[in-house]
């Protein structure tokens, strides 16, 4: 099973994640902000999650670590 | 078992970068081929100055700050200096195609053994959206409010097209960076920048065509859509020189 680390704090919200995931599994959070008032990304279904790290390439902040 | 981390040859210093800036995965990807190399040691990098003028602080290898277009300079000292040291640039439009020409074109003239690499967004970043010599016609710059008109502001260089004219460079190539399989083929030939360079065999460019959402003034994604729509018919990618293919 794939799991995704975010360092949440690094995260600037600009999405790129969200489009490069091929099954739609991420999303910026709603109605939450980190420190440095960016809406963060968030995994919607992890289970469904198989890390291909199509999000992580995509990221220019490397927030995202991807075990499988 | 981790698949994707950080690379190690970035340093923890969090990217002053806006939101959807490419430089971010350009930078990733020249750190994750210093780590697959094995070279972070004995690699010197030399910043720019623009938008990635700050690029000493995040390599973890050693850093020079150029003064504006001349890190080509600066290279082709530290290297005839210290021939064992892995030499890079990391520079911007314009920096590279604007004040650094001279030093580019004279540089990849003499075939220095140094490895380029060149971030085109189209754009001046830093300095808050001017025109760079590689505007597009028609782009709405700071300093072409109506777009750029090639009758009195000329038309865009294409840089790898214009080296490639030059006997000496070894390896010229243009990628981008805007979906994953993209990125994927930017570090290929990022690796074989350095590469060439590890084996002696001259002067290597890659041009990464870059999105700048904020001074394009759009949205991070609708930024990236626009470089296949916009920046990739004036700036074609594809291999403009590699003398290994050569017979």
């Amino acid at each position: 099973m794939a799991k995704l680390t975010f360092k949440e704090e690094l995260c600037k919200g600009c999405g790129l994640c969200v489009n490069a995931c091929p099954k739609g599994l991420l999303a910026l959070a709603q109605g939450r902000l980190n420190q440095k008032g960016h809406t963060p990304v968030e995994l919607t279904r992890p289970e469904e999650c198989v890390g291909c790290a199509s999000c992580a390439i995509m990221c220019p902040d490397c927030v995202i670590t991807v075990e499988r | 078992m981790v698949v994707f981390e950080k690379p190690k040859a970035l340093t923890d210093k969090v990217f002053h970068y806006c939101p959807g800036c490419t430089h971010g995965i350009i930078h990733r990807l020249v750190a994750e081929v210093i780590d697959e190399l094995g070279i972070e040691g004995q690699t010197i990098g030399v910043a720019p100055v623009g938008c990635a003028v700050l690029a000493y602080d995040y390599f973890a290898c050693d850093m020079i700050e150029a003064a504006h277009g001349r890190a080509p300079a600066i290279a082709t000292g530290v290297k005839r200096s210290m021939p064992d040291k892995v030499v890079f640039t990391y520079q911007g439009d314009g920096d590279l195609a604007s004040i650094g020409m001279c030093e580019t074109v004279s540089t990849a003239a003499r075939g220095e053994n140094v490895t380029i690499i060149f971030v085109n967004n189209a754009i001046y970043g830093m300095t808050g959206g001017q025109m760079a010599p590689t505007s597009l016609i028609g782009q709405v710059t700071q300093t072409s409010p109506y777009g750029r008109d090639p009758k009195t502001q000329g038309y865009p260089i294409r840089v790898c097209e214009l080296l490639a004219t030059l006997d000496a460079p070894q390896y010229l190539e243009r990628v981008t960076v805007n979906n994953v399989k993209n990125v994927r083929n930017a570090k290929k030939a990022i690796k074989k920048a350095f590469q060439n360079q590890i084996e002696g065999k001259g002067f290597s460019l890659v041009e990464v065509v870059s999105a700048c959402p904020t001074n394009w003034g759009m949205t991070p994604q609708k930024a990236l859509e626009w470089i296949d729509e916009k920046m990739l018919p004036q700036y074609p990618l594809g291999c403009y020189r590699d003398k290994d293919q050569e017979v």
